[in-house]
């Protein structure tokens, strides 16, 4: 008995039929948050096969630069070599396990393992180790570098995979590149860089957090303490489902862009167009400092973020004015970081605007996060009652239009879940 | 040092002690009307991430001036936030007491928080490094600004529906 509930896995007949689990008319099945084996499978099939997020190029600002990061279960460190190119490398070393690095980021010249001393270049290989000679005179240090990742960038976006054959990250990416381009534009003509992050850890499953980030359904239930602490034009532009204006599009392979302020969608459109009043303080402090009108405008007008939010399948997301990355830990476990991102050689008030902004909604102590936690930790434990009900991601598919790149939904369809949930399916049974 | 002194410098910390607790008793009980009216207006409630020391140029925890201050208790008392309707319990201890200066009325306090949260009959425990800045005013004090720093602020948290 003890050995047939061991072998449960994909192999038994529940795992075997992913219609059961998410079945084409867009409801999920409860084991999908909290069946162990099944999230094994999915470490497997899912974030060893595809794209992850890494890093930012911002986070490894010169050579040896280095920051700890995990692809799926898996830790590894991001580094640029000498030469600036940026590598991952599992952070195992090829002795006996231990980790190389504990250090969260920095700078280094190489890598040291604590345990017996094995050194490590900033590309992985194995430079040397204490007397060698016990290996033989065959020992290859060519075949004991770190475990190294393929690794590509778009826009600054550092993704790895252990997956060989994967296509490359542009054609992954598809018409999300367009999105992303988009969304740097808050870098007001300056380049995006990571000013810091909020992180915390949910115990729910990790598709709990992918289903959220187009989801503007709950926006103005879990989230009206916060807009209730705005000031009337910026609770004017947050109430986007009221407005009706925006929309959810399937982009493909997983990824979805929810609309939500379309006079915000292109930071360089309508720069003539009045300031709003809450920015009309750091507009005069920006002119005093000496930046002509123009691009104090352009600043101005790329300091609250795009009007936006762009899902990538499987762990990152860009979200308004900030990053949103997820790594499953368990699979009732989730850690979550929110990246600030500001203006790299930008004045230093429109930055401390972004950081205000930031704190204001995200992280352990922001207005917002610690309500979507608490409806994420909540979704947990209602699926512990009712088995057999599944959880519902059919919203808005009774007048989904076909768009420019895929199936198109009002502003709070779950547009963006199917989206999510097809890919999963498509990567489950590959 | 005198013995003068020292009497004087034991009264401080006694004074300074037993007003921390009083802010400390406070924030347990979510009194937080009575707690708004323990600041100088223009001071700062700070969480900083790691050991970053200029608040305003990086990213914190919660950085809170006057305003900022009175919305986080509105939306903790407003009961719209899901998070905070109901709250966390919480039990919260601060020892190790260290007047580190005194400048005209100005007192700095250092000090250990230990703080116990339960939701959901999960109980989580956090602890802190705490900095107050008091101005001492003819009844007692008045706090200028106040730095917590949790132990791994720069590491994964969680979310908190109560002020430390």
């Amino acid at each position: 008995m003890l050995k047939k509930e061991k072998d449960m896995s994909l192999a038994m007949p529940r795992f075997r039929d992913l219609d059961a689990l998410y079945s084409p008319d867009a409801k999920v099945a409860t084991p999908m948050y909290e069946d162990a084996d099944l999230f094994k499978e999915e470490m497997e099939r899912i974030f060893r096969r595809t794209w992850v997020w890494v890093a930012h190029d911002s986070e490894l600002p010169d050579k040896g630069s280095f920051k700890l990061s995990n692809v799926g279960l898996e830790p590894v460190i991001v580094v640029r070599d000498r030469k600036g190119v940026v590598h991952v490398l599992v952070n195992r070393c090829r002795h006996r396990a231990a980790t190389v690095c504990e250090v969260k980021k920095g700078k280094t010249s190489s890598f040291q393992c604590p345990y017996h001393g094995w050194g490590y270049g900033l590309d992985g290989s194995l430079r040397a180790l204490p007397y060698p000679e016990q290996y033989g005179d065959d020992f290859s240090k060519d075949s004991h570098g770190l475990l190294r990742l393929r690794t590509e960038s778009y826009a600054g976006m550092i993704f790895a995979t252990f997956n060989e054959e994967i296509e490359p990250l542009a054609d992954f990416l598809g018409p999300v590149r367009k999105w992303i381009d988009l969304f740097m534009k808050q870098g007001g003509g300056f380049p995006i860089k990571v000013l810091g992050e909020h992180q915390f850890t949910v115990p729910m499953n990790w598709k709990i957090q992918l289903e959220n980030t187009t989801d503007a359904y709950h926006f103005p239930v879990v989230h009206k303490s916060f807009m209730q602490s705005l000031d009337g034009d910026t609770e004017e532009i947050f109430n986007f489902l009221e407005t009706g204006k925006g929309y959810v599009e399937d982009l493909g392979n997983g990824h979805s862009v929810m609309v939500m302020i379309p006079e915000l969608v292109d930071l360089d459109q309508n720069l003539d167009e009045p300031i709003p009043e809450r920015f009309l303080e750091l507009a005069q402090e920006l002119r005093e400092e000496g930046y002509p009108e123009d691009q104090v405008r352009k600043i101005v007008r790329a300091v609250g973020g795009a009007g936006f939010n762009l899902n990538l399948f499987p762990n990152v997301s860009f979200s308004l004015a900030f990053f949103r990355v997820l790594t499953p830990v368990n699979v009732e476990r989730t850690d979550i970081r929110h990246i600030a991102i500001g203006m790299d050689g930008g004045p230093a008030a429109a930055n401390r605007m972004r950081l205000r902004l930031h704190e204001h909604f995200q992280g352990p102590m922001g207005f917002g996060s610690p309500d979507d936690a608490e409806v994420w930790e909540r979704v947990q434990r209602g699926t512990k009652g009712g088995e057999a009900l599944s959880v519902l991601v059919n919203r808005g598919m009774v007048d989904e239009q076909q768009g420019p790149d895929g199936p198109l939904g009002h502003i709070s369809a779950e547009t963006g879940m199917r989206a999510a949930y097809a890919m999963w399916k498509r990567m489950m049974s590959a | 040092m005198t013995a003068t002194k020292t009497n004087d410098d034991l009264a401080l910390l006694h004074k300074a002690s037993a007003f921390l607790w009083s802010e400390a008793d406070m924030l347990d009980a979510k009194d937080y009307d009575a707690w708004l009216g323990l600041w100088m207006p223009g001071g700062r409630y700070t969480m900083p991430i790691g050991d970053s020391e200029d608040f305003d140029n990086a990213l914190n925890l919660c950085h809170d001036d006057d305003k900022m201050r009175r919305d986080r208790i509105a939306r903790f008392q407003q009961g719209f936030s899901i998070s905070s309707a109901p709250p966390a319990e919480t039990v919260r201890t601060l020892s190790r007491f260290v007047i580190k200066a005194v400048d005209g009325d100005e007192v700095t306090v250092h000090s250990a928080e230990h703080l116990i949260e339960d939701k959901f009959g999960r109980q989580r425990v956090w602890a802190a490094n705490v900095r107050h800045m008091l101005v001492a005013t003819g009844d007692g004090f008045r706090i200028r600004n106040k730095v917590v720093r949790l132990l791994n602020s720069d590491g994964m948290l969680n979310s908190f529906s109560y002020l430390f």
